[in-house]
C-alpha cells in the first residue's frame, strides 16, 4: 500500500511538470487569442525559447539570465509574427505557419554546436518541508523554480480577465474590434501587446524544456507541444481554469507509458508516443461536435485582420 | 511617414513579381548572414546554387529531389485553392512509404513489375486514407483540419518509428532499425542510363499536368475555387461541400502517399527511419510560392530541391550546419508573406500634419 502511494505521489508530480510548458504556452496563446489573433507560429516560438535559454545559460552559467533570454527571444519573433499579420494585414494562419518553419529552422541553425552538451538545470525545491506530505506533497512542493513561476502566472491570468480594466479591453477588443477603436481603445496596441505575451510564454515555456525539463538542447525538442497547446485552448473553450485542467490531463497522457511501462506490460514505445496527439485528436472530435459551443465562447474576431476605419 | 493603402484592385503584376522579390531578398539575407558566418559570400551562394547543377549527375539528382516535393506541393494547392488548410502532407507522404514497404516486402524474390504496381497503388491508398482520417472528422464533426493533419504527422511519424524497429525490420541487418532491401520487381525503373532519376518523376509531371486541367478546364475545379474564395456563395450555389472537401484532401494525400512510395521503391529502395527531411512541410511553402499554380508550383519545386542540394553541398564543402536549408525555407516564405502585402495594398507617402493620428 505505502508503495503504491508513493506511485502516486510521483506520478502527479510528474504530471505537473509534464503539463507545464502546455500549461504556458496555452496561458500566452488564450491571451493573445482573446484580443483576436491566432497566431499558429508557437512551436517556432519554442523553440527558439528553448535554444536561446540554454546558448544564454550554458555561456553565462546563469539560469536565470537563460529565462530572461528566453523571453525576450520569443518576444521577438512575436514581433515578427505581429508586423506581419497586424501591421500588413497579411493571413493570420499562413504568417504562423511560416513563424513555425522559421523557428524550426533558426532554432536548429543557432544551436547546431549545442546539441548534446551537458548543463546543470533547475532544480526541484522542497517548498517548507512540504514536499513529503502524503500523495499531493511532491506535486505541490517538490517542484523547481518554473513550475511555481507557471503556478503565479496562472493566478495572474486568471486575475486579469476576471477582475482587472486591462483584461476587459483585451475581449472587447476580440469580440469586436471596430466598437472598441469607435469608444477610443487602441486595438492595434493591444493587439500587439497580447501578442507579445504570447511570445515570452512560449519562450519561458522553451526555456522550461531545455533548462528544466530535460535540461539540454536537441533539434525540434518541443515535440509538437506548440501544436498541442492550440488544441488545448480550444479544449478550455478559452476560460483560463479549464486551460490548467487541460494541461495537466495532457501531461498525465504523455507520461501514460511510463505508467503502462511501470505496470510491467511491454508495448512499444513508439506507439505510446502516439498517446499525446491521438488524445488530442479525440478531445478536438468531442469538443467539435457542439459547434454551438465553441462559437458561444470563441472570441467573435478570431483571426480575421482589423482594417483600421477612419 | 510612410503607410499602407489599399488597392482598388488586387495587383496582377504583384502577384507574379511577389515570389521573386522574396527570392532576391532571401539571396540578399543569405549573402549578408554567409558573411557574418565569415564565409565569402560569393563563393557560398556559389557552391549553394550553381554547383550542384554542374554535372548530368547533380541535374539527375535535382529532379529526384524535386519529385517528391513537386507531388506534394501540387497536392496541397488543390487543397488550399479550397481552402482546407491541409498541413499534413508530410505524414500522408511516411503514410505511403510505410504502407509501400510493407507491401514491397511481401515479395522479396519478385521480378515481376506487377509487384510495383500493386506497391505504388498501396502507398497512394495509405496517404489517402491517412487523409481520410482529417476529411472524415471535418465533414462529420467540423474538427479542424489544421490542428487533426498535424497531430496525424506525429502519429505517423511514431507508427513509421515502430515498423523500423519491429516488425518491418531486416532479421538479417543486424541492430540496424532499417527493412530490408526491396526485390527488383519493387524497385522503381530509372529514366536515364547514369543518375538515379526515376520514373517517380514522370509521375509527378502527369500529375502537374492533371491538376493544371482539374483547376483550370474542368468545372470541379471552379466549385473548389469559388468554395476558397466564399464558401457562402458556394453554399448558395448548391456545391457539394462535404464531398468537395474530401475529393481536395483525397487528391492531396494521394499524392503525397504517391511521394512517399516512390521515395523508398526509388532512390532509398528500403525503409529507414528518416524518408523525409521534411519535404512535406517545404511543400507548404512551395504552394505558395508557386501561387497554387501548377507551372508556378514546378517552378519553386525546383528552386525547393536546389535549396536541399545546395544545403548538403555547402555542409560538405564549408562545413555549414544542416539546418541551414530549413533557415532558408522559412525566410523564404516570410520574406513571401510579407511581398504579398504588396498585392492588396501599396505604399503611399502621407502629409507630416497626418503623423500624430498615424502614430496613434
Amino acid at each position: 500500500m505505502d508503495f503504491d502511494l508513493n506511485m502516486l505521489s510521483n506520478l502527479l508530480y510528474a504530471m505537473v511538470r509534464t503539463g507545464t510548458p502546455l500549461l504556458l504556452v496555452a496561458l500566452g496563446e488564450m491571451v493573445c487569442e482573446k484580443s483576436g489573433v491566432l497566431n499558429l507560429g508557437q512551436e517556432g516560438m519554442m523553440l527558439m525559447g528553448a535554444v536561446a535559454g540554454f546558448i544564454t545559460a550554458y555561456a553565462t552559467g546563469n539560469l536565470f539570465i537563460g529565462v530572461l533570454l528566453a523571453m525576450l527571444m520569443g518576444i521577438l519573433m512575436s514581433l515578427l509574427f505581429g508586423f506581419i499579420a497586424i501591421t500588413l494585414n497579411a493571413n493570420q494562419v499562413a504568417t504562423g505557419l511560416a513563424l513555425t518553419i522559421f523557428g524550426i529552422g533558426l532554432s536548429a541553425f543557432i544551436g547546431a554546436s549545442y546539441v548534446g552538451q551537458p548543463i546543470k538545470g533547475f532544480e526541484p525545491i522542497n517548498v517548507a518541508g512540504l514536499s513529503d506530505t502524503p500523495i499531493i506533497g511532491k506535486m505541490l512542493f517538490g517542484q523547481d523554480l518554473l513550475v511555481y513561476l507557471s503556478f503565479i502566472i496562472f493566478l495572474g491570468v486568471y486575475w486579469f480577465f476576471r477582475w482587472s480594466r486591462p483584461g476587459l479591453i483585451v475581449k472587447a477588443v476580440g469580440e469586436n474590434p471596430h466598437a472598441a477603436e469607435a469608444v477610443g481603445l487602441p486595438v492595434i496596441r493591444t493587439r500587439y501587446l497580447a501578442v507579445m505575451f504570447g511570445g515570452a510564454m512560449a519562450g519561458l515555456a522553451g526555456a522550461y524544456l531545455s533548462l528544466a525539463y530535460t535540461p539540454m538542447w536537441a533539434e525540434n525538442m518541443s515535440a509538437g507541444r506548440g501544436w498541442i497547446a492550440l488544441a488545448l485552448v480550444v479544449f478550455a473553450s478559452w476560460q483560463t481554469g479549464r486551460i490548467l485542467l487541460g494541461a495537466y490531463l495532457f501531461g498525465l497522457m504523455s507520461i501514460l507509458h511510463l505508467v503502462v511501462q511501470g505496470l510491467g506490460f511491454n508495448v512499444s514505445p513508439n506507439l505510446l508516443g502516439s498517446m499525446p496527439y491521438i488524445a488530442t485528436i479525440v478531445v478536438l472530435v468531442f469538443l467539435s461536435m457542439n459547434q454551438k459551443r465553441i462559437k458561444l465562447y470563441a472570441p467573435i474576431s478570431l483571426g480575421k485582420p482589423f482594417h483600421r476605419s477612419r | 511617414m510612410i503607410k499602407l493603402q489599399p488597392r482598388r484592385e488586387p495587383s496582377a503584376l504583384m502577384v507574379y513579381l511577389s515570389p521573386v522579390l522574396a527570392g532576391l531578398l532571401t539571396l540578399i539575407t543569405g549573402a549578408i548572414l554567409f558573411t557574418a558566418l565569415g564565409y565569402n559570400p560569393l563563393t557560398a551562394l556559389h557552391t549553394f546554387l550553381i554547383a550542384p547543377l554542374q554535372d548530368s549527375q547533380g541535374v539527375s539528382e535535382w529532379l529526384v529531389k524535386a519529385s517528391p516535393i513537386l507531388l506534394c506541393a501540387i497536392g496541397l494547392a488543390v487543397a488550399y485553392r479550397a481552402n482546407i488548410w491541409n498541413i499534413g502532407a508530410e505524414g500522408q507522404l511516411l503514410m505511403g512509404a510505410l504502407v509501400g514497404s510493407a507491401v514491397a516486402l511481401q515479395f522479396p524474390d519478385s521480378e515481376s513489375k506487377a509487384v510495383l504496381v500493386l506497391v505504388l497503388i498501396c502507398g497512394i491508398l495509405a496517404g489517402m486514407f491517412w487523409a481520410g482520417i482529417a476529411a472524415y472528422l471535418k465533414t462529420q464533426f467540423n474538427t479542424n483540419e489544421i490542428l487533426t493533419t498535424i497531430m496525424l504527422n506525429y502519429i505517423a511519424l511514431n507508427l513509421l518509428q515502430y515498423a523500423v524497429h519491429g516488425p518491418l525490420k531486416d532479421p538479417e541487418g543486424y541492430s540496424f532499425p532499417e527493412s530490408a532491401a526491396f526485390s527488383a520487381g519493387a524497385t522503381l525503373p530509372t529514366l536515364m542510363e547514369d543518375g538515379r532519376v526515376h520514373i517517380g518523376f514522370g509521375l509527378a509531371l502527369i500529375a502537374v499536368l492533371l491538376v493544371w486541367f482539374l483547376v483550370s478546364k474542368s468545372f470541379l475545379g471552379f466549385q473548389m475555387k469559388v468554395m476558397g474564395m466564399e464558401a457562402k456563395a458556394a453554399k448558395f450555389a448548391g456545391y457539394p461541400e462535404k464531398r468537395l472537401t474530401w475529393l481536395v484532401l483525397m487528391i492531396s494525400g494521394g499524392l503525397a502517399g504517391l511521394a512517399g512510395v516512390c521515395e523508398v521503391t526509388g532512390p532509398i529502395g528500403q525503409l529507414i527511419p528518416n524518408v523525409s527531411p521534411g519535404y512535406g512541410y517545404a511543400a507548404i511553402i512551395v504552394a505558395f510560392l508557386g501561387r497554387l499554380h501548377p507551372i508556378g508550383i514546378l517552378a519553386a519545386s525546383l528552386l525547393m530541391a536546389l535549396i536541399y542540394m545546395g544545403g548538403e553541398l555547402a555542409q560538405i564543402k564549408l562545413s555549414t550546419p544542416a539546418a541551414l536549408t530549413s533557415l532558408f525555407q522559412g525566410m523564404l516564405l516570410f520574406y513571401l508573406l510579407a511581398c504579398d502585402v504588396l498585392i492588396r495594398y501599396r505604399f503611399i507617402k502621407t502629409k507630416p500634419t497626418t503623423l500624430s493620428q498615424g502614430a496613434n
